[in-house]
């Protein structure tokens, strides 16, 4: 499977932590109050952060 | 692969108003994705909304958007449908927004059986006045003017709607975010008034109050909780307590309103 390119949109984000928790490979991390992209490489493309974002702050691409 | 939203999101308006981990905005993106399903045109879609948070969301859209009284949605749409019968018309709103303030114009949209799609985000509380119970408050549950419990029996919205005679019901709720876009799709092309609950979090008014620690945890509740109609039909009672049911709870063609209304005018003008 090809990887995936994550984009976080930091001035959207609210730092609500949805995408941490409902990420099923444990890709993203909470830095304080952004959302950090920790794992990328073990992204599978579910786009489950991408639908739960309320913020429209992050975006997962074909790398 | 990522989905392009903000061809659908008037230009500057993001980030939006509303608080960390709302389910609104995840409504939002169903309702674009949806809309842009249906194929529709912007310059013939109009999305209309009362007051309250969830009614701030046409605002963010760029279509030809009305944002109106409270709880006067409906009212407002109907006047749009009446107008212009071939536009699309989506009504926005949040459950006090729908079946409080404008309890008495969303009964009678729903008896019409007028063309239109209401999307009410059911959040259980009035979150932008501060707090206030509303008529889908759980019973026993904490508001700012129930510190000791809401003593209030609850508003059924899908059940209101199947009473009133709405034709296509479905619930559904942010935590499914795939069945959101769906459900509207379906509305969109249903001839006749659609009503799609999703069910929603309020962290700041409602989650606080009543022991959610955090959005996750309320998101989590509304995921295990949610049972899809067609499932619930195998589970006893004591499995159901508690739980809602989502999907499509009720579909039926019936003449749609516009549609008799325009045989009134040929014979008033004694074609």
């Amino acid at each position: 499977m090809s990887s995936a390119r994550l984009e976080v949109i930091e001035r959207y984000c609210k730092g609500c932590s949805i995408c941490v928790e409902f990420c099923p490979k444990n890709v993203l991390e909470m830095d304080v109050f952004l959302v950090k992209v920790a794992r990328p490489e073990d992204c599978i493309k579910c786009m489950q952060c991408e639908l739960l974002c309320p913020d429209f702050a992050i975006k997962v691409h074909d790398a | 692969m990522a989905y392009d939203y903000d061809k659908s999101i008037r230009p500057g308006k993001l980030p939006h108003i509303w608080c960390p981990g709302c389910g609104h905005g995840i409504v939002m993106k169903g309702l674009i994705r949806a809309m842009d399903t249906c194929g529709l045109d912007r310059k013939n879609t109009a999305i209309v909304s009362g007051i309250g948070c969830a009614s701030r969301l046409p605002g963010y859209l760029d279509a030809c958007t009305l944002h109106t009284a409270h709880g006067r949605a409906a009212a407002f749409a109907t006047g749009v449908k009446m107008a212009k019968p071939e536009m699309t018309v989506i009504c926005c709103g949040g459950d006090g927004d729908g079946t409080a303030i404008g309890g008495n114009h969303f009964i009678h949209a729903c008896r019409r059986n007028i063309d239109m799609t209401y999307v009410i985000m059911n959040n259980f509380i009035y979150g932008m006045t501060g707090g206030q119970f509303s008529p889908c408050t759980p019973t026993g549950a904490k508001a700012s003017t129930t510190p000791y419990g809401n003593p209030d029996p609850v508003f059924d919205i899908s059940k209101l709607a199947i009473g009133a005679g709405a034709t296509f019901v479905a619930r559904t709720t942010a935590a499914h975010p795939r069945e959101i876009d769906k459900l509207i799709t379906m509305g969109i092309k249903h001839k006749g008034m659609a009503i799609i609950e999703v069910l929603d979090d309020c962290p700041t008014t409602y989650g606080r109050r009543n022991k959610f620690r955090s959005v996750v945890d309320m998101m989590k509740h509304l995921k295990a909780n949610a049972v899809p109609a067609v499932a619930a039909s195998k589970m006893t009672a004591e499995q159901l307590a508690g739980k809602f049911l989502t999907g499509v709870l009720f579909q039926e063609e019936r003449p749609e309103y516009t549609a008799q209304y325009a045989e009134v005018i040929k014979k008033a003008q004694g074609a």
